[in-house]
């Protein structure tokens, strides 16, 4: 099992496309077996047993998880039950736990990553290649997964792995690849290394912590939302992300609520105040996306009520929130952050087009976006040769470095942060976590998102669970592991989180007010 | 920076280059085909367009080309596809040739009330495929179509001698409007021709189109709709009402399309007026990529194979068919939306490659720099 570990824009994606046939290499070869190949496809590298596990998934919903597979390799054991036959046989072989005729609609994150685990080896592919297997999982699927891998590399199989999270990569790998800026500066034997010199070979710096040091939460609420409720509109047409993300013991629950109307969010009250990090920690698909939308003005609140510095702003627009103050970091990036084709010194503009130094008045100021822009490149190190080029061309972690220094540069009051530091390097999140903190200490409230429990853990001031549309727990940062949050957030505990053995309290419906500090 | 900019200049030329040379050659394969020269009609139409009063013909017809073409632009600019310009401009055109037969002003008074008629009738009757898109979901490609055949009705009944009509000849005319509601041309004298006044409306609308766009508020909102509708969304751009705008002001523009030639030749609106003005401005806008200048450079070329394709049937001593550039015009069609996708992609890859590059480049000096 080999990790591959680097920096943003260091080259690990494209690598992997070039090791999967997407992307042709100018240089150099590939040696698959002790034989010299080239793969002008997926196809070719398909046929040499190299097999890819996207980060996001490459699954179709309204098909059932035998049709899913089948898909595209119709020719290998058919369409019916030869083809059911290998995938059982497979399934059982390494322990992967798949029902063949369930719709994919209907599994959870863990189980769909499964489904494409699967499909590889339906495939024939001896090496499997995973593209940050682990952002989308809570702790106990991670440990399945890493379970599952290990079967596989027991049956003489080979990963190849990519990973932000240094540990995992240690507690895993039998051996480690460094790159950085397109070239391997180092290999590493786990047993012998620690995430920080792992870290320090990656960027060359110290490993950062996201520990706030003191804490500087104000009695003055910034954010209060009361009772905040919103129900599904019109069942099936809300796409994937609203449905709860459960796994095989959640279903109940999920058909249940189903036949209701169901409350993507259900009577969500918190405050937050000046200075402080309220961090939610949840599955996706758990309401994060509403509750954020909610915030922003992109979703109505069915009941309930939003003040923001003591003014309802419930009824506001989106433009009028973030004109006053509302910061915003969104959770997808491409879908909700950047203009793809535009400019970076455009998607500077983006958000913000009636502030400056963007506008005068009715008058967009493209000089002052532009001086700006190289500003934000600058001071929050965009690694980029230009800022006509299109955000694009940026890696995943410069485009996200581009935004957070966007939505810092208008002093928010409040800032929603939906997974800030996805798809980051160590380097960069440690800047973007400084700028999150120092922009708190001058009295910013912020809402954080994360699926980086260490993240959450370490930023916040307050943490609360959600869990199918409830804030169904809360936790005390200082004292909390990321596995006792993990459990929490598969709806396993709920009420105030103590680290202790049992955590479980009676109290299902977390107090209206924060009561953590 | 400047390698940038030269890419960005590189890659807005190539996409039209490459439509134009393939549209040529595919249309000599044509000729090929049916027995005729496969060069020989570029010669002669080329030949035409030397003449000035050719010349004339074909700057007035592309004023209102390029004003058609504008109206389908600011849709596209925010993915929204009015192939109503048609029928709006038509309407719009006959309810102003029927104002101005009926309203005496002075000129001074009169031609900005006949321009704001034209405008208001092609921001309704493309309001009404705006306002059943944001309330109703219809695809406006859809209400645009049909409300297309509406106008061509609407047209028909209005037009009657009950109604608004005056009967000339065979003609079914709208009457002639007062004098007030011309608009002087520029007489390059007889033998030549007279440009219309309006060409000049056409310049300033290209003007503002650009200054709109990419120097308002509302244009940067309008081109963010465009690019990602969800980003905008989340940027603040409330998208129902950025439709409806973007589809009244597109229905004015189309409405302003057709009164270079009413307001400075025609005098009345009849059956004999134009029609298919809206579909040629979609071939192009496509062809002009929504850019002002490119659409003026676009608006040229159709307007000089409409206008210097009539010779091709009188040539001597070979007639060929003018509608040669019919053949032409739709073949630009085909090849201006390939050529320009494939354009689009292989530049967002390029430069995908070259900011790596220029990225690894730049990491390896510094490198350097902390070695030595």
């Amino acid at each position: 099992m080999h990790a591959l570990v680097g920096e943003n824009g260091a080259g690990k994606s494209t690598l992997m496309k070039i090791l999967y046939g997407m992307q042709k290499p100018d240089e150099g070869t590939i040696t698959v077996d002790g034989e010299q190949v080239t793969f002008n496809s997926p196809a070719d590298a398909i046929a040499r047993g190299i097999g890819m596990v996207h980060q996001h998934f490459m699954l179709a919903d309204n098909l059932t998880v035998l049709e899913n597979v089948v898909l595209g390799s119709e020719k290998l054991h058919g369409i019916g039950s030869g083809a059911r036959k290998k995938i059982k046989e497979i399934s059982e072989r390494y322990g992967l736990g798949v029902r063949p005729d369930v719709l994919v609609e209907d599994l959870g994150v863990a189980d769909r990553q499964r489904v494409e685990i699967l499909k590889v080896l339906y495939r024939g592919a001896k090496t499997l290649i995973l593209d940050e297997p682990t952002a989308v999982l809570v702790p106990q699927e991670v440990d399945a997964l890493f379970d599952n891998l290990r079967e596989l590399k027991s049956e003489g199989l080979s990963v190849i792995f990519i990973s932000h999270k240094l540990g995992e990569v240690l507690s895993v790998a039998d051996d480690i690849t460094v790159i950085r800026r397109g070239t391997t500066v180092g290999t590493a034997i786990p047993a012998e290394t620690t995430p920080r010199q792992l870290a320090e070979l990656m960027v060359g710096s110290e490993l950062p912590t996201p520990e706030t040091a003191e804490s500087t939460v104000t009695d003055r609420p910034v954010i209060e939302v009361k009772n905040l409720t919103i129900r599904a509109t019109g069942g099936s047409s809300l796409g994937e992300l609203d449905e709860p993300a459960s796994t095989g013991l959640l279903t109940e629950s999920t058909a249940e609520s189903a036949a209701a109307v169901r409350r993507v969010l259900d009577d969500i009250t918190f405050t937050i105040h000046a200075g402080e990090v309220m961090g939610i920690a949840g599955v996706e698909g758990n309401g994060q996306t509403e509750l954020i939308e909610a915030l922003i003005g992109l979703k109505n609140a069915d009941s309930g009520s939003i003040a923001f510095l003591g003014e309802d702003i419930t009824a506001w627009p989106t433009r009028r929130r973030r004109e006053q103050g509302v910061g915003y970091i969104p959770e997808d990036r491409h879908r909700h952050g950047l203009l793809l084709e535009a400019p970076l010194w455009e998607n500077r503009i983006l958000g913000h087009v009636t502030e400056r130094p963007n506008a005068k008045g009715f008058w967009l100021d493209p000089k002052g976006a532009q001086e700006d822009t190289r500003r934000i490149v600058k001071d929050y190190d965009v690694r980029t040769p230009g800022i006509d080029v299109t955000a694009a061309s940026l890696s995943g972690g410069n485009q996200q470095k581009l935004i957070v220094g966007r939505e810092m540069s208008h002093a928010p009051k409040f800032l929603i942060a939906a997974h800030p530091t996805r798809g980051v390097d160590v380097g960069a999140q440690a800047a973007i976590w400084d700028h999150i903190r120092a922009a708190r200490r001058e009295g910013l409230a912020v809402l954080l998102i994360s699926a980086d429990l260490d993240e959450l853990i370490g930023l916040s001031d307050t943490l609360r669970v959600i869990y199918n549309g409830r804030l169904v727990a809360d936790a005390d940062p200082a004292t909390i592991t990321p596995e006792e949050l993990g459990s929490a957030m598969t709806g396993a505990a709920s009420g105030h989180l103590e680290h202790v053995e049992n955590a479980t309290e009676g109290d299902a419906d977390a107090g209206p007010e924060d009561d953590a500090r | 920076m400047k390698k940038f900019d030269k890419e960005r200049v590189l890659l807005a030329v190539a996409g039209p280059v490459i439509a134009l040379v393939s549209a040529i050659l595919l249309t000599s394969v044509v000729l090929i085909a049916s027995g005729k020269n496969p060069f020989e009609p570029y010669r002669l139409m080329i030949e035409q367009a030397t003449f000035s009063d050719v010349q004339v013909l074909i700057v007035n017809q592309a004023s209102m080309y390029y004003l058609a073409a504008l109206a389908v632009a600011i849709g596209f600019r925010m993915n929204l596809f009015n192939i109503g310009v048609d029928g709006q401009y038509r309407l719009a055109a006959m309810m102003t040739a029927v104002v101005g037969a009926h309203l005496a002003l002075p000129s001074f008074l009169q031609i900005p009330v006949l321009m704001l008629v034209a405008m208001f009738t092609g921001a309704f009757w493309a309001g009404i495929a705006g306002v059943l898109k944001t309330t109703r979901g219809v695809s406006e490609v859809v209400a645009t179509i049909m409300l297309n055949a509406i106008a061509t009705s609407l047209i028909g009944y209005l037009t009657l001698s009950n109604v608004w009509g005056v009967q000339v000849g065979n003609n079914m005319t709208t009457g002639i409007m007062k004098n007030s509601g011309w608009v002087p041309g520029i007489n390059l004298g007889p033998d030549v021709g007279e440009i219309y006044g309006l060409v000049f409306l056409a310049v300033v609308a290209g003007i503002l189109y650009w200054l709109v766009l990419n120097r308002t508020r509302f244009g940067f909102d309008l081109r963010a709709t465009g690019a990602s509708e969800t980003a905008a969304a989340a940027s603040g751009v409330n998208a129902r009402k950025m439709v409806l705008t973007a589809m009244l002001i597109s229905g004015a523009v189309a409405g302003l399309s057709g009164l270079p030639l009413l307001l400075g030749d025609a005098h009345t609106y009849s059956l004999s007026f134009p029609t298919g003005l809206g579909f040629t401005g979609i071939t192009i806008a496509l062809l002009g990529r929504n850019n002002p200048v490119g659409i003026a450079f676009a608006a040229l070329l159709i307007a000089f194979l409409d206008k210097a394709s009539p010779a091709l049937d009188y040539a001597i001593p070979v007639a060929y068919e003018k509608e040669i550039a019919t053949i032409m015009q739709g073949l630009i069609v085909f090849a201006v939306v390939i050529s320009y996708e494939a354009v689009r992609q292989w530049g967002l890859r390029r430069q995908q490659k070259r900011v790596g590059a220029e990225l690894a480049a730049a990491a390896q000096n510094t490198n350097k720099e902390v070695a030595a």
